[in-house]
C-alpha cells in the first residue's frame, strides 16, 4: 500500500508541532526568507510554477489570483485567510490550525510579501475554540520574536496579522460573505465583479486564500517550485489533505499526491468499507459535491480529473456510503443543512431551500408522491446558476445527483410510504445522525 | 462616433449608450422591458432578486442585467424563451412563502409582484407546502409607516434607502434563509424626516403608508404632476387624486386629495421627496374658503373697484402679496396692484424652518426666487409690523397671508381698527380671512395651472390636479376681472400660460420660456443659469 506522504502533515502527530520551537527544528521560517529575498513578483511567478491551486475547494491557479492585485495602489492592500471551514466533511483546515499553525503563518508572510500586504486577517470558524486558542497563541510568539510586526523576520516590511473568529454560518466560507462578516456587516456575499483581488476587505485590493493553501507556501519556497509541481499530477501541484469519513474502517485526515485514485484512498488507506459491506456512494468534495455511486469512482483526485467525472474535488471531503444507506435519508440531512444554513439573500436560494427541504421532508414522512421527483428536480435545476454566489448550486447538485443515480431508491421509499421520522420512536437513527458525519472529527490515523 | 458611447444590440436592436451604463439601462433606452425588483436607479446595486436576468452571448450563465456593465459589441437578449423560463422561475420562488392576500392587501393595483406575475408568471401552480409564517403581521416601525414582513420579498431597497439616502440605517434584515426578516433595529423606529420614501420604493405590500393605507384603492385614483409648496427645493411630485370625488365621497373622509408622491427628477429631489412635503397637503381639503361672504363675484369685484377708484390717489392701498403663490398669480397681482397705485409688498408667509443636507431648506417658501425675479423684495416677516404699522392705510389687500399670526392678534387688532377696508384673498380660513370685509376664496396650487420658481432658479410647472373648490378662483382671475372695472390694460388673459408668455416676454429672467419648454422638469431662469 503506498504510504501518505508527510510534508503538509509533518508534525500533526509530533508533540509540541504547533510551538515555535519546534517548527523552527524543522526548518521554520526557512521558506518565508528564501521568498523575501527575491522580488514580489518573482514571489508570484515561483508560485505559479508550482501549480499550487486553492485548496478551499474552488481550485483557481494561486499565483493567478495573486497577479490580479494592482501592483500600485493608493489604498491598503490585505490578506485574508479563510479558516472558516464548514463544509460538512471536511476537517483538514482544522490541523493545520491547531496541530502547526505556524506553518499558515509562515506561509502569510510569503503571500503578504508577494502582494505587498500589510495587514493580513485570519477568519476561523467561531466553533473551532482550541485552533483559534493555538492560532491566537502562534501570532503571539511570532509577533514576540520579531517574525511579523513592524520588521517582518527583520526585513523592512511591516505585517500586522489579526485572529477573528466567525460566527457560526456556513456561508462565511465563501470569500465574499467573509468579507462583508469581517467588515461587520452580515454574512451575506457581495457582487462579483468587482472581484475581492480589486475591491475587497474595505474596497481594498485583497486576496482571500485556504489555510491549506497558504500552508503550502513554505513547502513551495524550502523545496522549490518544481519539487512542489512534481507532487501532483497535471496542472494540480502538491499534495491534498483528504478528508475520508462515513463507512470506512479507518476514517481520517489523509495526506496524499493531487491526482490520487479515489478507489486506492478509500480501500487502501481507508482500509475499505467498514464491515467488509459493499460500497453504494461516495461524495468526493464535501457535501456540495454531487455524489458518485460505486461504479463510478475510478477517477483520480484532482481538480481537473474529478470535473470531467461530473462532480467536483471541493474541499477534499470524502464521504463513503455503505449499502445500508438510506438515500432519501441521505439528502434529507443534506436538504436541511442547506435550508438551515443559505443567507436568504438572493430569491432562489432563499426560497428555493426551504421549498426542495419541505418536499424531501414530507417524502420522508412516508408521505411522498412520485411528482415531488420531478419537481425537485425542477426546482433544483431552477435554482442553479442563477444566484451570486454558488450556495444555490451546492445546494442543487446533492438534490440532482442523489435522485439521478438512485431513483429507484426514491420512487419505491414514495410508492411504500414508509416514514423515515417515524422511525425515531422506534429507537432507530433520526435523520441527524444519518450517514454524514460532518465534523465529528473521527480520526482512527491520528 | 464619441468614444465615450458604446454601441450594443438589444433583441435586434442597436443601442448607443455612454460608458459606465448598465445592461438592464441599455434595455429600457432600447425599449426592452426587463422586470425588477431589488434595482433602484437612485440606490447601490444588490442583485439579490435575480428577475433581471437576461442572456449574454457567448456567456454560458444568465446574467442581471442591473449589475452587468454594457460592452461595445454585447448583444443581449432579454425576451427569448430561455430568460422568460427565468423570470417565471423567480416568480414562482418569490411566490412560495409570499402570502396571497391580495383583495386585502393595500398594494393591490400597484403591486410588481401582481404586475410580473401577469406579465411573466402565469405558471400552473406547484407550491403545495405550508407557507413560511413571519412574526408578525402590520407592526408599526415608525410614525408614517407599517410594515407586514410576511408581503417581504427582501429586495433590500428599503434598507439601502436608510443606509445610502438618510444615513440613519434604522432598517436591517434579520435571520437567515427563508426565515429572513426585515424590521427596525431594537430601540429604533423610522423616524428620519423622509420614511414615507421606503413606502414608495417598496415594490410589494410589505410597508404601507399610514395616512394612506384602506383609504381608498389605488384604481380610484388619478394622478397629476405638480410641485410640492412645502419649501423652496420645489420637489417634484405627483397629486394623487379621487377620480370621481362625487360617487366616492365617503371614502377617505371625503378628501379629494389622497396622498402626494415624488416624481423624479435628477436635478431637483432625485426620487425623493421629505415626510413634511408628503403630509402636508391635508390644507387642500381642510379649512377651505370655498364661498365669498356674500354676493356673487360679479358684485364683490364691483364694490372692490369702486373702492379701490375712491382711495386710489390717496396713496393708501397696500396689497401683500406671497412668495407661495405661483409666478403667475404674482405676476397678475403685482400689474394690477401697480395699476391701483398700491403701494405692493412681499412677505414671507412663514417663518424660517428647519433645513437639511438632502432636500429640504430652511425658506418654506415655495416661490420666492419667482417674487424675486419678478422685481418683488420678499421681506421677512418679523419685518411686517414695521411694513404695515407706520401707514395710514385706508386697504388692504392681503394675498395668502394670516397677517394676524405673523403680527400677533393685538397688533393684528390695533391697525385692523385704524384701516378702512380689508380685503382677504386667500385659500384657507384664518384669523385674518375672519377679520376681513371682503373675502375672495382663491384656489389652492393643485388647483391651479402655474409655475414656481425654485431655490436654485428653477421654474417648474404646476399641472391643474382639482377643479377649483365652491367659489374659489386662480388670483390671476381675480386680478384680470377686476382690472377691466378698473378699465386698465394688458390683462387680457385667458390662460395661465397666455400670462407666463406675457411674463417671459417683460422679465428677463423668464426670457424665451414657455410652457412647452418646460416640459415636466423644468428650466433654470437666465439668471441662475448665467451665474451656476
Amino acid at each position: 500500500m503506498p504510504k501518505p506522504l508527510n510534508h503538509l502533515s509533518a508534525r500533526f502527530h509530533v508533540n509540541g508541532g504547533h510551538t515555535l520551537k519546534v517548527y523552527k527544528e524543522c526548518h521554520g521560517y526557512e521558506g518565508a526568507q528564501k521568498a523575501m529575498a527575491m522580488q514580489p513578483d518573482a514571489v508570484i511567478e515561483e508560485v505559479k510554477a508550482s501549480n499550487l491551486r486553492g485548496l478551499g475547494g474552488a481550485g483557481f491557479p494561486t499565483g493567478v489570483k495573486w497577479s490580479f492585485v494592482p501592483k500600485t495602489t493608493s489604498v491598503p492592500k490585505y490578506l485574508v485567510i479563510n479558516a472558516d471551514e464548514g463544509e460538512p466533511g471536511t476537517f483538514k483546515d482544522k490541523y493545520i490550525l491547531e496541530r502547526d499553525p505556524h506553518a499558515l503563518i509562515e506561509g502569510m508572510i510569503i503571500a503578504a510579501f508577494a502582494i505587498q500586504a500589510h495587514k493580513a486577517y485570519i477568519y476561523i470558524r467561531g466553533e473551532y475554540v482550541q485552533p483559534m486558542k493555538r492560532v491566537r497563541a502562534a501570532v503571539e510568539e511570532a509577533y514576540a520574536n520579531g517574525l511579523i510586526g513592524e520588521k517582518t523576520l527583520g526585513q523592512d516590511f511591516k505585517l500586522d496579522i489579526v485572529v477573528h473568529p466567525g460566527a457560526g454560518a456556513y456561508i462565511c466560507g465563501e470569500e465574499t460573505a467573509l468579507l462583508s462578516s469581517l467588515e461587520g456587516g452580515k454574512g451575506q456575499p457581495k457582487l462579483k465583479p468587482p472581484f475581492p483581488a480589486i475591491k475587497g476587505l474595505f474596497d481594498c485590493p485583497t486576496v482571500v486564500n485556504n489555510v491549506e493553501t497558504i500552508a503550502c507556501l513554505p513547502l513551495i519556497f524550502r523545496n522549490g517550485a518544481k519539487w512542489f509541481a512534481d507532487l501532483g499530477s497535471e496542472k494540480n501541484g502538491g499534495t491534498h489533505l483528504f478528508c475520508l469519513s462515513g463507512h470506512v474502517e479507518r476514517p481520517g485526515v489523509y495526506e496524499l499526491p493531487m491526482g490520487t485514485p479515489l478507489r486506492e484512498l478509500i480501500y487502501e488507506h481507508g482500509g475499505g468499507v467498514r464491515g467488509g459491506r459493499d460500497l453504494k456512494a461516495v461524495i468526493p468534495g464535501g457535501i456540495s459535491a454531487k455524489i458518485l455511486n460505486a461504479d463510478e469512482i475510478d477517477v483520480n483526485l484532482d481538480y481537473d480529473q474529478i470535473r470531467a467525472a461530473g462532480t467536483m474535488l471541493g474541499s477534499g471531503g470524502v464521504i463513503v456510503m455503505d449499502e445500508t444507506t438510506d438515500m432519501v435519508r441521505a439528502l434529507w440531512v443534506a436538504s436541511r443543512f442547506f435550508h438551515h444554513e443559505s443567507c436568504g439573500q438572493c430569491s432562489p436560494c432563499r426560497e428555493g431551500t426551504g421549498w426542495i427541504h419541505r418536499v424531501i421532508d414530507r417524502m420522508a414522512r412516508g408521505m411522498g408522491r412520485i411528482g415531488d421527483l420531478d419537481l425537485l428536480l425542477d426546482v433544483s435545476s431552477n435554482m442553479e446558476g442563477r444566484t451570486i454566489c454558488v450556495f444555490a448550486d451546492a445546494a442543487a447538485w446533492p438534490v440532482q445527483s442523489y435522485i439521478e443515480k438512485f431513483r429507484a431508491e426514491f420512487e419505491e421509499h414514495i410508492r411504500s410510504g414508509r416514514s423515515i421520522i417515524a422511525s425515531e420512536s422506534k429507537g432507530c437513527l433520526t435523520p441527524e445522525h444519518a450517514v454524514i458525519p460532518a465534523q465529528a472529527g473521527i480520526h482512527l490515523n491520528d | 462616433m464619441s468614444t465615450d458611447l458604446i454601441q450594443l444590440n438589444i433583441d435586434g436592436k442597436h443601442v448607443e449608450v455612454p460608458k459606465g451604463t448598465t445592461v438592464i439601462q441599455a434595455a429600457h433606452k432600447a425599449g426592452s422591458e426587463v422586470p425588477f425588483y431589488c434595482y433602484h436607479p437612485g440606490l447601490s446595486i444588490a442583485g439579490n432578486c435575480r428577475i433581471c436576468l437576461v442572456e449574454i452571448e457567448g456567456v454560458p450563465k444568465l446574467q442581471i442585467a442591473c449589475n452587468t456593465p454594457a460592452t461595445d459589441g454585447m448583444v443581449v437578449y432579454t425576451q427569448n424563451a430561455k430568460v422568460r423560463k427565468a423570470r417565471q422561475d423567480v416568480l414562482e420562488f418569490l411566490l412560495v412563502n409570499h402570502p396571497l392576500d391580495c383583495p386585502v392587501c393595500d398594494q393591490a393595483g400597484e403591486c410588481w409582484l401582481q404586475d410580473y406575475y401577469m406579465q411573466h408568471g402565469q405558471y400552473q401552480a406547484r407550491m403545495d407546502e405550508n407557507k413560511v409564517k413571519k412574526t408578525k403581521k402590520a407592526t408599526h416601525i415608525g410614525k408614517e409607516v407599517m410594515l407586514d414582513q410576511e408581503r417581504c420579498i427582501l429586495c433590500s431597497r428599503c434598507v439601502r434607502f436608510c443606509d445610502e439616502i438618510t444615513g440613519t440605517g434604522e432598517l436591517g434584515i434579520f435571520n437567515r434563509g427563508d426565515h429572513s426578516e426585515i424590521n427596525v433595529y431594537p430601540g429604533k423606529l423610522l423616524e428620519s424626516g423622509y420614511s414615507g420614501n421606503v413606502v414608495d420604493i417598496c415594490p410589494v405590500g410589505a410597508l404601507t403608508d399610514k395616512d394612506f393605507r384602506f383609504q381608498t384603492r389605488v384604481w380610484y385614483l388619478a394622478s397629476t404632476d405638480s410641485v410640492c409648496p412645502g419649501c423652496s427645493r420645489g420637489c417634484n411630485i405627483q397629486v394623487h387624486t379621487k377620480k370621481d370625488v362625487d360617487r366616492h365621497a365617503f371614502k377617505a373622509q371625503g378628501r379629494r386629495v389622497i396622498r402626494l408622491k415624488p416624481r423624479t427628477n435628477p436635478l431637483v429631489n432625485r426620487w425623493w421627496i421629505c415626510d413634511e412635503g408628503r403630509y402636508g397637503y391635508r390644507f387642500v381639503d381642510e379649512g377651505r374658503l370655498s364661498a365669498l361672504k356674500q354676493g356673487t363675484w360679479a358684485e364683490n369685484l364691483q364694490q372692490l373697484a369702486e373702492r379701490i377708484k375712491e382711495v386710489k390717489n390717496k396713496g393708501s392701498i397696500v396689497g401683500l402679496l406671497s412668495p407661495g403663490q405661483t409666478n403667475e398669480n404674482l405676476f397678475a397681482m403685482k400689474k394690477l396692484f401697480e395699476g391701483a397705485s398700491a403701494k405692493t409688498l412681499c412677505v414671507s408667509h412663514t417663518a424660517a424652518g428647519e433645513g437639511d443636507n438632502l432636500l429640504k431648506t430652511p425658506d418654506k417658501n415655495p416661490n420666492r426666487a419667482g417674487a424675486e425675479a419678478l422685481g418683488l423684495t420678499v421681506i421677512a416677516t418679523n419685518q411686517l409690523q414695521g411694513a404695515l404699522c407706520n401707514r395710514d392705510i385706508e386697504l388692504l389687500w392681503v394675498c395668502g397671508q394670516d397677517i394676524a399670526r405673523i403680527l400677533g392678534e393685538e397688533l393684528f387688532s390695533e391697525l385692523r381698527k385704524r384701516m378702512r377696508w380689508m380685503v382677504y384673498q386667500g385659500s384657507n380660513q384664518n384669523v385674518t380671512s375672519a377679520a376681513a370685509d371682503q373675502v375672495l376664496p382663491s384656489t389652492v396650487y393643485v388647483e391651479n395651472q402655474g409655475s414656481f420658481t425654485n431655490v436654485d432658479g428653477r421654474v417648474q410647472r404646476l399641472w391643474q390636479a382639482l377643479r377649483p373648490l365652491g367659489e374659489a378662483r386662480p388670483d390671476w382671475h381675480t386680478a384680470a376681472d377686476l382690472a377691466a372695472r378698473l378699465e386698465l390694460k394688458g390683462f387680457e388673459w385667458q390662460s395661465e400660460e397666455m400670462i407666463f408668455e406675457n411674463l417671459a416676454e417683460k422679465v428677463p429672467f423668464f426670457s424665451g420660456m414657455s410652457y412647452e419648454a418646460l416640459g415636466t422638469g423644468g428650466l433654470l431662469g437666465k439668471t441662475a443659469a448665467l451665474s451656476s
